[in-house]
């Protein structure tokens, strides 16, 4: 058999190996798409600075409330965890339904004082602690047991501390499944997987190449996420880095299949995209993004830690706050694996190669 | 290498295949010799793709026999997807690479074949190798598409309407490639619906309608079937004419009459056109529009069909 063509200088043969190629194209695919670059790294980084601030915990949480006169506001005033503003009754009953101040105070009969809060709002009842005994003590009450404070500030209590671990969970969930299912059904779209499937290419190569190009950018969007974390906020991270790293290997390859699944069949991105949205939106809600996913009713508790980004953010938030290793985290791991091989099984299963 | 090959390159036996209640192709025979540029015509719909794709193993058929370079994909998959260049109808290529990547992609799933930038070069898009895919003209887009259906040094080409959507210049230039590659002892498989690019490239032609060959030959041979080699077209204006006599006339094989304008198809033009004019002048009718022309690919399907292969 005679070559028509000069084979050309010889390359390296594993550069030119189709799954390097394959893999090599992703990535270029990646970095000359902007929006890509902004979801994966500016988004995450921006939520978290946005919410960091809006939730910044107050050198002291002091409370605001109304004084109706000059001798209440004088005793009121000794408290350092109250600030007030003398209000007139009417005003200050305006002010209170406003929001303004928690709690307004106003002399009864008989030199008695009145204290007018809302009981269910947690502010109003500690206003209502701290300006009593601020009045009693101003009247000469005098405390049979002296006590003193001391105060606990430790990074890995605050709520973005909290937040960190959910948003790292949801920008691994989002990253995965957007960027494979995007990638996959847009070829498809383009009839560039029929076009591949038409030459040699093996098709294990093709479905491989997506995890590997995930994986490799997991790094850089994983380090950016925490490095910023670490470098503004000072959050913690108290469990083995191995097991933190072994943590988002397995979410980005479950996740990851659970794209190639919801885009194993639809050949359109708004099919794509809709089926990407149905499957999220439950886990952006109920899987402790943003607040703890205990608040939930208990009948919905076992359905909410058998979602797969609950398991990883459950996982994530023991290793970075608790300090807990892989195998604390084992039950976690296990509902991670399961629907890996599941997702993995049922998308090469279902994956239309036209 | 394909000198000493006995059998076709391409054998098609009793092709069927149906989609929901469309019959796509229906009991197709076809064999393309070693060598030959083979170009499969016929309108849109008339199954000349899904025929394509089953023989390029994309398309399960119904029923049937494809034998291809004396292989079937049912045995012979992976070997035979080394030795054939594809070329699909509408593939958009990934925007965002390269022409060197994108070759150079193509490239890693083949064997054996040209370095990409030699397969690069074969296409002529060198001045555009480092050039996105995105920023590429629809000419360019389909060479580079060619170049990744030549990196395999394939020994059979499947060209799937090759220049529809190209300027005049485009399909020109691609057209001068495949009688390259054909010239380099390649055979190619073409489809298409442009009558003149069957006539150009091809060394056989194959007329598609409803899912069958409905004529087979050389584009000499199937122009000469229709029994005339030019064309007379005139018109007489709204005068009445009696085209009875000129059916009668030396050469002239068929009269047809549609909206005032008469077409004869005629053997021999120059015994042929003072003919009419006598009998036009015996008539005394005026002769306000005259055109000849030889006799096309088109004017066979007219013939066999009744039809116009662009019928919009």
């Amino acid at each position: 058999m005679s070559e028509r063509y000069n084979a050309g200088p010889r390359r390296n043969r594993l550069l030119e190996h189709p799954l390097v190629r394959l893999t090599a194209v992703r990535f270029h695919e990646f970095v000359r798409e902007p929006e890509a670059l902004f979801w994966t790294f500016a988004f995450p980084i921006l939520l978290a600075a946005g919410l960091g601030v809006a939730f910044r915990n107050q050198p002291a949480n002091v409370l605001p409330v109304a004084a109706a006169t000059q001798q209440i506001a004088r005793a009121l005033g000794a408290e350092p965890l109250l600030s007030v503003r003398r209000l007139p009754v009417a005003a200050a009953e305006d002010a209170l339904r406003a929001g303004k101040v928690v709690l307004a105070a106003e002399s009864g009969v008989g030199g008695s004082v009145v204290y007018r809060y809302d009981p269910t709002n947690p502010d109003g009842r500690a206003a209502r602690l701290l300006a009593d005994a601020a009045i009693q003590r101003a009247a000469g009450r005098a405390d049979p047991v002296p006590a003193g404070d001391s105060l606990v500030h430790e990074p890995g209590s605050r709520y973005i501390d909290f937040l960190i671990p959910g948003l790292l969970g949801m920008s691994l969930m989002g990253n995965a499944i957007w960027g494979v299912g995007y990638a996959i059904v847009d070829a498809r779209r383009k009839k560039l997987i029929k076009r591949l499937v038409a030459t040699p290419m093996p098709r294990r190569y093709y479905l491989l190449s997506f995890v590997l190009s995930r994986l490799g950018l997991l790094i850089a969007e994983v380090g950016a996420i925490l490095g910023f974390a670490v470098a503004l906020f000072g959050t913690p991270l108290r469990g083995p880095w191995l097991a933190l790293a072994a943590l988002c290997v397995l979410a980005s390859l479950m996740f990851c299949f659970l794209g190639l699944l919801i885009a194993s069949r639809a050949r359109t991105i708004e099919a794509a995209s809709g089926l990407m949205n149905v499957a999220m939106m439950p886990m952006w809600i109920f899987s402790g993004v943003f607040f703890s996913s205990e608040r939930f009713p208990a009948f919905l508790q076992p359905a909410i830690k058998a979602l797969p980004l609950t398991a990883l953010i459950d996982a994530l938030r023991a290793n970075m706050l608790q300090g807990a290793g892989l195998a604390q985290t084992a039950p976690q791991v296990a509902v991670m694996g399961v629907w890996l091989v599941g997702c993995f099984a049922l998308a090469v299963k279902f994956f239309r190669w036209r | 290498m394909a000198s000493a090959a006995p059998q076709p390159a391409l054998r098609v036996r009793n092709l069927r295949k149906s989609y929901k209640d469309v019959v796509a192709v229906d009991g197709l025979d076809l064999e393309v010799r070693p060598g030959e540029c083979f170009g499969l015509l016929g309108p849109n719909g008339a199954g000349k793709t899904t025929t394509i794709e089953i023989c390029e193993g994309l398309t399960e058929p119904d029923s049937g026999d494809v034998e291809i370079l004396g292989m079937r994909w049912n045995t012979h998959a992976k070997l035979l997807r080394q030795r054939l260049g594809i070329q699909l109808q509408e593939t958009q290529l990934a925007e965002k690479l390269t022409v060197f990547e994108t070759v150079r992609l193509f490239r890693s799933f083949f064997r054996r074949g040209p370095d990409p930038d030699a397969a690069i070069a074969l296409v002529q898009l060198e001045d555009k190798r480092n050039s996105r895919v995105g920023a590429l003209s629809g000419g360019q887009k389909q060479r580079l598409a060619l170049a990744c259906a030549l990196v395999g040094d394939p020994d059979l080409l499947f060209l799937d309407e090759p220049t529809t959507g190209l300027d005049p210049q485009a399909r020109r230039q691609v057209w001068s490639l495949i009688e390259e590659f054909r010239s380099e002892g390649r055979t190619i498989v073409l489809t298409t619906h442009y009558m003149d690019e069957a006539e150009q490239v091809s060394d056989r032609v194959g007329i598609m309608d409803h899912g069958r060959v409905i004529a087979l030959g050389t584009p000499g041979e199937l122009i000469a079937s229709i029994g005339a080699e030019h064309l007379v077209e005139f018109s007489a204006g709204e005068n009445m004419l009696d085209t009875a006599p000129l059916e009668r006339l030396e050469g002239v094989r068929a009269v047809r009459v549609s909206e005032g304008a008469v077409r004869m198809h005629v053997a021999e033009l120059h015994v042929a056109v003072p003919a009419l004019l006598a009998e036009l002048a015996r008539q005394r009718m005026p002769l306000t529009e005259l055109r000849t022309r030889s006799a096309s690919l088109e004017d066979v399907f007219v013939a066999l069909t009744g039809r116009h292969l662009r019928d919009e």
